[in-house]
C-alpha cells in the first residue's frame, strides 16, 4: 500500500444502532454482555468458512501474513482459493512429492458471486491498522534510512494472542447462556473490553459463538486473564426492612433489575464513545463493509475493528480488537510524525521534547530501522 | 459442626456421580467428591457407614462400600459387624454391574483380607444365577475370582478359565455361549450385551440382529435401543410406563421436537404412569404445591449427562403433579403450553417465576435449578431471604431448593440462599427421600436426630437384605 488508509468519515463513537444490551453474565474474570435484536430481517447472512491461507494479497503489491483460522462469507458460495509455490524447490524427475505450497487469499474482501462477499474477519481491520502511514516519510529528510525512504515501513508487524490463550475465556464462552434473539456480545476480561462482536442474524450467532476463541486479542487481555481470577459480581440486594407485602418485594426486584441493567449499559457506553475514523472497504447493495480505527492516544484504550452497516444505519456486523498499549503508542508516534511531515525536530517540539528523546522513543517503539544507523549509535 | 459436615456430605452424595457437569469438568468432580468421602470416613466412621442407607445414588453407595472395606484397621468388633451387614445389604441392592465394579475396586487398591473375602463370598452366594453372571459379567467375575478366590460351583471355574475354547459344557447357558462362537443362530439365546459382540463377529446385519434379539432385551436395553432401532427402520415394542421416571423423561427429551409433539399424548401417559408407579413405592403425600422449574441453557448438562438437569425438572414436574392435591408449575422464561416441548434456552431468571409461585400461597414451593441464577445475579436468593425474614417468618410456606447438579468447587449442590435448604437429587424417583432430608439441610434438626434418622434407615436396609434363615 503506497499511502495510508483513506478515511471517509469520522464519528464520535460506534453507535450500537438496533441492538439492545441484555444483562451481563460473568464467569471468573470474564464478563459477557449479550446484544439482542428483535426480528432480524435475515436478508443478510454470515457464514464461517475454514481457510488455510496464511497470506493475503492485498491488491497493491502488499502482502499480509497472519494466522487466519476462518473467513466469513456473506451468503454461501463454493470455495476456490489459489495456491502459490513456497520458495524454489528441486524435484527428481518423476517424483510425486507435491510441491510445498502456501495458499493465498486474493484480497481481504472479495466478491465471489453476485450476492456473496468473502472477507477475513478482524484481519481486515488489522491490515488497515498496519497500513497506517505504511508509505513512510513523504519528505526525504536526511535522518531516514534509504530503505525507509524507498519501501516505507515494510515489513511492519504486530503481535496478538489467540482467544484460546486467554485464561477462562473458553470456559466463559462454554457456560454462557445464549438468548433466543441474540446477535452479538461484548466480551470483557477483568472489566476491560476485549472485543465487541455482532452478526446479522441469531442463527449466525449460534454458529459463530465459539469462533470468538479462534479470534485474536490484544496482549493486555492475555495478561489480565492471568492476573485476575474473578471480577466482582453485581448481586441483587434488597433492603428487607422496607418490604411488607409480596407486591413490594416484586417492585423491589424490578427496581434492582433496572439498576443492574443500567450498570450493564454503563459498561457499553464508555468504550465506543471516542472519535472513530472509518473507511469503506466494500459496497454491496444497501450494505457497506467498513473498517475503523478509534482514537489513538497513549493514555486511552484504543480499538480497531470492522463493521457492516445497513443504509439506514443499523449495525449488521461488528468485530473489534483492543490494541495493546505498545501498539497504541506506535501508531500514535507514526500519526504525530506524519502530522509534522516526518520532520523530527518539529515533531519533537510538539511533544515538548528534544530530538534525541524522540529518537529514543522511536527506537524503543521498534522503528529504529527507519533511521540511519549512525544517528542511533550516539544515543 | 458434625451436623453441618454430614449434611454437606449427604447432599453431595445425592447429586454427584463424578461425571462432567455443565459448569465443571469430570476431574474437578472426582477430586471434590473423593475429598468429601475421605474426610467423612476419617472423622465420622459410624455415620459414614450408616449413610449407605440414606438413599444416596449408586455411584456414592459403591464408593462408601469401597472406602469402608479398604480402611478397616482398629475397628470395634461391634462396628465391624454392623459395617459388614450394611456392605452386604448395599452390594445386594446395587445393580450387579456396579456391585462387581466396586468389588473389583478392591483388587485395584490391593485390598485382600479375610473380611473382603467373606464379603465377596456372601455377595456371590446371594446372586440368583451365577452362571448368567459368568456370561454377562464375565471379565468382572473372572477378575473378582482371581482376586478373592471364592469357591465356585460346577463348571464355572473351567468356564471362566477357558471360555469358548472348552470342548463342551453340561450347563445349558454356558454351552450356548460356546456354540455362539461357531454358529450365528446360537447368538440369539444370549444376553444382549454378550450377543452384540458376537453378532459383529458373525457380521450379522444390525436390523436382523435387533429384530431377533428383541425378546431377550431387558427393559433398560429396550429403552436405550429405541433410537438405534428406529434408525434401521425397526419398531422395538416398549412399555414406556414401566421404565423409571427420569429415564422416560430423558428419552422424551432426546426426541426431536416434531416427534415429541406428534407422540405428546403417549409420552404424557407414560410419564404419568411411571410417576404413579414410583409413588406407589414411595408415597409423597403433599397438599398445595408450587414448583419453579429451570429451563435455562445450563440445563443442557454435559456430554456425560446430556439434558439431565432438564429431564429431572420434567420428571419432578410430572411427579408433583401426580402426587400433590393442588399443583402449579412455573417455568423460567415464561409459561409453557406443553412441558414436553421444553428446550434448554436462555438466561436463568428464577426470581420472576418464584415470585409468581409465592403469590399462590402454597404449602410447599419446590425450586428445581442448578443454582446459577444470573438474571439478575442472586435474584431468587434475595427473594427467598426477604420472604422468609419479612413476609413469612412463621414458615407457613416451606421452600425447598432441589439441585440436580453437583458444583465441585463448593463441595455440594450450589445453594440459592442460607434461608432455604438446598438438597441434591440425581433421579426424580428419589424426591421423597431428599424432601425428607431437606429438614436436616434446613438446620432445624439436631445431630442426634440425624443420627437417629440414619440408624433407623440402616436397620431397615439390613433387615430387607438379611440372608434367608436356613431351614431348621
Amino acid at each position: 500500500m503506497s499511502s495510508s488508509m483513506n478515511f471517509d468519515e469520522t464519528t464520535a463513537g460506534i453507535p450500537l444502532t438496533g441492538l439492545t444490551p441484555a444483562p451481563a453474565q460473568q464467569w471468573g474474570a470474564v464478563r459477557i454482555i449479550p446484544l439482542l435484536r428483535a426480528g432480524s430481517p435475515g436478508d443478510l447472512r454470515l457464514r464461517p468458512r475454514k481457510v488455510d491461507a496464511a497470506a493475503v494479497d492485498v491488491g497493491d503489491g502488499t502482502a499480509y501474513f497472519a494466522f487466519m483460522p476462518h473467513a466469513y462469507v456473506m451468503q454461501w458460495t463454493d470455495d476456490g482459493q489459489p495456491l502459490a509455490a513456497y520458495g524454489a524447490q528441486l524435484h527428481a524427475r518423476g517424483s510425486h512429492t507435491p510441491t510445498r505450497q502456501t495458499p493465498i487469499l486474493h484480497r481481504m474482501a472479495k466478491r465471489e458471486d453476485r450476492n456473496a462477499l468473502r472477507f477475513v474477519p478482524l484481519h481486515l481491520a488489522m491490515e488497515g491498522f498496519l497500513a497506517l502511514h505504511f508509505g513512510g516519510p513523504d519528505v526525504a529528510w536526511h535522518e531516514y534510512s534509504r530503505e525507509a525512504l524507498a519501501s516505507g515501513l515494510s515489513p511492519r508487524s504486530e503481535r496478538a494472542v489467540p482467544g484460546l490463550w486467554i485464561a477462562g475465556l473458553e470456559d466463559a464462552l462454554r457456560v454462557f447462556e445464549i438468548h433466543d434473539d441474540q446477535v452479538g456480545v461484548l466480551v470483557f476480561v477483568a472489566d476491560a473490553l476485549a472485543s465487541a462482536f455482532v452478526v446479522p442474524h441469531p442463527d449466525d450467532y449460534l454458529q459463530l459463538h465459539r469462533s470468538l476463541l479462534g479470534d485474536f486479542y490484544g496482549e493486555l487481555l492475555f495478561q489480565y486473564g492471568l492476573l485476575y481470577r474473578e471480577v466482582q459480581s453485581f448481586d441483587l440486594e434488597i433492603d428487607a426492612r422496607t418490604i411488607d407485602t409480596l407486591e413490594q418485594l416484586r417492585t423491589a426486584v424490578a427496581s434492582g433489575r433496572r439498576l443492574w441493567h443500567q450498570h450493564s449499559l454503563l459498561m457499553t457506553e464508555g468504550l465506543l464513545a471516542r472519535t472513530t475514523r472509518w473507511q469503506t472497504v466494500y459496497r454491496a447493495g444497501q450494505f457497506r463493509l467498513r473498517r475503523f480505527i478509534g482514537e489513538l492516544h497513549p493514555e486511552h484504550e484504543g480499538h480497531i475493528g470492522e463493521a457492516i452497516v445497513r443504509a439506514d444505519g443499523t449495525l449488521e456486523y461488528l468485530k473489534t480488537y483492543r490494541l495493546s498499549a505498545a501498539q497504541v503508542r506506535r501508531a500514535y508516534l507514526l500519526e504525530r510524525l506524519a502530522k509534522h511531515d516526518w520532520h523530527l525536530s518539529r515533531c519533537a517540539e510538539s511533544f515538548g521534547d528534544t530530538v534525541p528523546a524522540l529518537l529514543v522513543r522511536l527506537r524503543n517503539a521498534g522503528f529504529g530501522y527507519l533511521l540511519k544507523p549512525h544517528i542511533l549509535r550516539g544515543l | 459442626m458434625a451436623h453441618e459436615d454430614l449434611v454437606v456430605f449427604l447432599n453431595a452424595c445425592f447429586a454427584c456421580t463424578g461425571q462432567r457437569e455443565f459448569y465443571s469438568d469430570g476431574h474437578e468432580q472426582t477430586v471434590s467428591i473423593a475429598f468429601l468421602h475421605d474426610y467423612i470416613r476419617g472423622n465420622y466412621r459410624r455415620l459414614y457407614a450408616r449413610s449407605l442407607a440414606a438413599g444416596l445414588n449408586h455411584f456414592n453407595q459403591g464408593r462408601i462400600v469401597l472406602e469402608l472395606l479398604s480402611h478397616s484397621k482398629h475397628l470395634d468388633p461391634e462396628d465391624r459387624r454392623e459395617e459388614g451387614q450394611l456392605c452386604r445389604a448395599a452390594l445386594a441392592a446395587l445393580p450387579p454391574q456396579r456391585a462387581y465394579r466396586v468389588l473389583l475396586g478392591l483388587r485395584e487398591r490391593g485390598v485382600n483380607n479375610r473380611r473382603t473375602r467373606a464379603i465377596v463370598r456372601e455377595f456371590l452366594a446371594q446372586r440368583p444365577d451365577l452362571a448368567f453372571d459368568a456370561l454377562k459379567y464375565r471379565s468382572k467375575l473372572h477378575g473378582l475370582v482371581r482376586h478373592a478366590h471364592p469357591k465356585l460351583q460346577g463348571e464355572l471355574g473351567p468356564f471362566l478359565a477357558r471360555g469358548w475354547h472348552a470342548r463342551r459344557y453340561a450347563t445349558a447357558l454356558l454351552e450356548q455361549f460356546r456354540r455362539a462362537h461357531f454358529s450365528a443362530d446360537a447368538v440369539y439365546d444370549l444376553p444382549f450385551t454378550v450377543a452384540e459382540g458376537l453378532a459383529a463377529r458373525h457380521r450379522i446385519d444390525r436390523k436382523q440382529f435387533l429384530k431377533r434379539i428383541g425378546p431377550r432385551l431387558t427393559a433398560a436395553e429396550r429403552l436405550r435401543l429405541q433410537s438405534a432401532a428406529s434408525r434401521v427402520g425397526l419398531d422395538l415394542e416398549i412399555d414406556l410406563g414401566r421404565a423409571p421416571l427420569t429415564r422416560v423423561a430423558l428419552y422424551a427429551l432426546s426426541l426431536p421436537a416434531e416427534e415429541r409433539q406428534r407422540r405428546s399424548e403417549e409420552l404424557h401417559a407414560a410419564l404419568t404412569r411411571s410417576a404413579r408407579r414410583c409413588l406407589a413405592g414411595a408415597p409423597l403425600p403433599l397438599g398445595r404445591v408450587a414448583c419453579v422449574l429451570d429451563r435455562s441453557y445450563s440445563t443442557t448438562g454435559s456430554r456425560d449427562k446430556p439434558r439431565r438437569p432438564l429431564a429431572v425438572a420434567l420428571a419432578v414436574d410430572t411427579l408433583l403433579a401426580t402426587a400433590a392435591s393442588e399443583y402449579q408449575s412455573f417455568w423460567t422464561g415464561g409459561p409453557l403450553a406443553d412441558p414436553l416441548l421444553v428446550t434448554p434456552r436462555g438466561q436463568t431468571d428464577l426470581a420472576t417465576p418464584l415470585l409468581a409461585a409465592l403469590e399462590t400461597r402454597p404449602d410447599l414451593v419446590v425450586i428445581i435449578s442448578d443454582g446459577f441464577d444470573n438474571d439478575p445475579p442472586r435474584g431468587a436468593g434475595e427473594v427467598c431471604r426477604v420472604f422468609r425474614a419479612r413476609l413469612d417468618p412463621e414458615r407457613r410456606t416451606a421452600i425447598v431448593h432441589v439441585n440436580p447438579v453437583f458444583d465441585a468447587p463448593h463441595l455440594g449442590p450450589r445453594p440459592l440462599d442460607r434461608s432455604v435448604p438446598t438438597v441434591g437429587l440425581r433421579d426424580a424417583e428419589d424426591l421423597a427421600t431428599v424432601l425428607a432430608f431437606a429438614r436436616f439441610a434446613d438446620g432445624g434438626l439436631s445431630l442426634a436426630e440425624l443420627e437417629d434418622y440414619l440408624a433407623v434407615r440402616a436397620t431397615e436396609l439390613v433387615r430387607r437384605h438379611a440372608p434367608a434363615e436356613p431351614p431348621p
